[in-house]
């Protein structure tokens, strides 16, 4: 438990000074000592919380993850035993996993640019093409992400049902028949982009007319000047400048779509034939099956993948500053965009 | 561009590499582009695929099962009626549902107001040993997928006795990562040099976080109220899993259960529940929607 040794008010802080050198007596007055205790104080209550519900649980987690834990073991803790990475191996080899994977790829994959295309296209619009009604529209958009999954999911069954449904209505008016999405297996998987996208906007487009905040109106009044279309303005300075905006988006749409788990839960329960079967599902249905060890496992994975998204954001976040220096158009909107998103 | 320079440019002045296009006299900034009706129209057809959903699902719930159930489907409803929300509350409990979803959401919010303001002050406003440490770990939890977690929290709770209880669904949720994160991007806004002058008259450390600093915080906490309320309204699966018994059901536990159970073809009262279950949180929404967008724009997270 990471936090626990700090967590006593006035512990020695790790890593200054050696040992025989004491640290306070040099630099740090007794008034610090005192800040640290009051802080402590302050901290107390969150931190026994998030030791005991957070903190805890995901240790515990990862300690089932290397056990051969089921749900029938937990009255009879000394059955359980230690297996190694036996639980990692069995998840590489199923045969679901690897389909769950695969669905899971394919969420992100269509999911994210999809997504940031959209999101991003009506940002622009907004930002540039209108004067009035802008709050009208920020809100309009962004009504789906403070709705109920369940509710959603209840009316999102009937907007695909196959007769009744208006998808289909809609799509009848230009002469397509529309296919049974929830039932087929090619379409069911579209039909969760395309409910996740409906979700996932509202928040993209307030992160994004923040980043155009940044792009300098200089900038494109020179480009305009020089002969540029909206295109090319578009192409090569609303996006250069905007680009710290957009990984930001990019990987916290990631993180979410990565563990793409309630669509699937309320609507198809992962079928048709396990075709909208997401990994954070099949970890689901394996801890319901009592299976904890193995499912805790797949969790891990799970947040193995996080962690890679994240570190792929720190990577191309962290080119910024190179890209910076070598392209003038880079150092304003970079350090404003960056303070948008709060780094 | 300035005025001054506005001036000596006629307002016919031909682009360079535009020739049919006559250039207009500026009024706002060149790349701020006029607005333009295509713009307005762009943005109206998608509003309308956005809303749609919610439109349908309004106009559908006081409709009558059979017209629910009419192949082609019907948009306006032929003879308007109340009867599936009259069904539902006859059918189902929905103001204990409410109460529960209200009485949760109200203490986790409570709870994340009081804990994540006071460890993310310091966390801004203190220099403190263990405090890098401890920044990171909290941080760091906001990554880790809800699935990680799950089994041995309800594990936990289940020890702890508390399963179908009000303190099993709250507890879990009281100290959350992101209100420490909204909480302490707004203290690092605040100036040292007012903690700092009230330090120097004496005020203790607590009186200072009382009577300077949360009065100060009240758009950043209103923000975290918001923001807070409404996910724990939302939130499903915990519930799903805690309540066992009708009585401790939240709304979207009650309505998940319902849609899912032997009654999912009860479309119209389904959808007079989904109707109950939104409309309350699009209300609040609204009236509320600019401290949603200080949210995101403060943390860059929902």
């Amino acid at each position: 438990m990471t936090a626990q040794p700090a967590l006593r008010p006035g512990a020695p802080a790790p890593g200054r000074g050696t040992p025989d050198q004491p640290r306070r007596i040099r630099t740090r007055p007794p008034l610090y000592r005192r800040r640290t205790r009051a802080a402590w104080g302050f901290a107390l209550p969150f931190v026994l919380l998030f030791v005991t519900f957070t903190a805890g649980p995901v240790l515990m987690s990862l300690a089932m993850a290397v056990t051969d834990i089921r749900s029938r073991d937990l009255r009879n803790p000394f059955a359980v035993e230690f297996v190694g990475l036996e639980n990692f191996v069995a998840v590489a080899q199923d045969p679901m996993f690897r389909k769950a994977a695969a669905n899971t790829a394919y969420f992100v994959l269509v999911g994210v640019p999809l997504t940031l295309a959209v999101s991003l296209a009506v940002a622009v619009v907004l930002n540039a093409g209108i004067t009035r009604l802008k709050t009208f529209f920020r809100v309009g958009y962004y009504m789906p992400v403070v709705t109920s999954i369940v509710a959603v999911a209840v009316v999102w069954r009937f907007l695909l049902h196959p007769d009744q449904g208006l998808l289909n209505e809609v799509l009848g008016w230009f002469g397509i028949e529309g296919p049974n999405w929830l039932a087929s297996t090619t379409w069911a998987m579209p039909a969760m982009i395309a409910m996740a996208t409906w979700r996932s906007i509202g928040t993209l487009i307030i992160i994004f007319l923040a980043g155009l905040q940044g792009v300098p109106t200089s900038l494109h009044e020179a480009a305009a000047l020089d002969g540029a279309n909206a295109w090319q303005r578009f192409r090569f300075i609303t996006l250069p400048t905007m680009r710290p905006t957009l990984l930001f988006g990019a990987v916290i749409t990631g993180i979410g779509y990565v563990q793409f788990f309630e669509e699937p839960f309320v609507m198809t329960q992962g079928g048709p034939l396990n075709s909208t079967l997401s990994v954070a599902f099949h970890t689901y249905n394996q801890f319901g099956f009592g299976n904890y060890g193995y499912a805790a496992a797949m969790s891990y994975v799970l947040f193995l993948a996080v962690v890679v998204l994240t570190l792929i954001q720190f990577r191309l976040l962290g080119e910024r500053d190179t890209v910076r220096r070598r392209r003038w158009w880079h150092r304003r909107p970079a350090a404003v965009a960056s303070k948008e998103i709060g780094r | 561009m300035s005025a001054p320079t506005r001036t000596p440019l006629p307002p016919t002045e031909p682009p360079t590499d535009a020739p049919g296009r006559p250039r207009r006299t500026r009024e706002r900034p060149i790349g701020t582009a006029r607005p333009h009706l295509a713009a307005y129209l762009v943005l109206g057809l998608g509003l309308v695929v956005v809303m749609s959903p919610f439109v349908w699902m309004a106009l559908a719930s006081v409709k009558s099962e059979g017209e629910i159930r009419r192949v082609p489907p019907t948009w306006w409803p032929e003879a308007p009626t109340l009867e599936n929300f009259r069904d539902l509350f006859e059918r189902l409990d929905f103001p204990q549902f409410f109460t529960n979803s209200t009485l949760v959401a109200a203490a986790v919010t409570l709870g994340n107001l009081v804990f994540c303001s006071m460890l993310g002050y310091v966390l801004a406003k203190s220099d403190f040993a263990g405090k890098q440490l401890l920044f990171r770990v909290v941080l760091g939890t906001l990554m880790i997928p809800g699935m990680v977690t799950l089994v041995p929290l309800f594990v936990l709770v289940a020890n702890m006795g508390l399963v179908n209880t009000y303190g099993g669904l709250i507890l879990p949720f009281l100290a959350a990562p992101f209100g420490v994160f909204l909480m302490r991007q707004f203290f690092l806004g605040i100036p040292d040099e007012l903690i700092d002058a009230a330090r120097v008259d004496g005020a203790s450390e607590a009186r200072i976080f009382v009577q300077i600093v949360v009065p100060l915080a009240k758009p950043a906490l209103a923000t975290l109220a918001i923001l807070t309320f409404l996910g724990s309204w939302n939130n499903f699966l915990w519930p799903l899993v805690v309540a066992t018994t009708e009585d401790k059901y939240t709304l979207p536990v009650a309505l998940a259960l319902y849609s899912t159970g032997q009654n999912q073809t009860d479309y119209g009262l389904l959808l007079a529940g989904a109707v109950v279950v939104v409309v309350p949180v699009l209300i609040v929404f609204l009236l509320l929607q600019r401290y949603f967008v200080q949210g995101i724009a403060m943390t860059g997270i929902k």
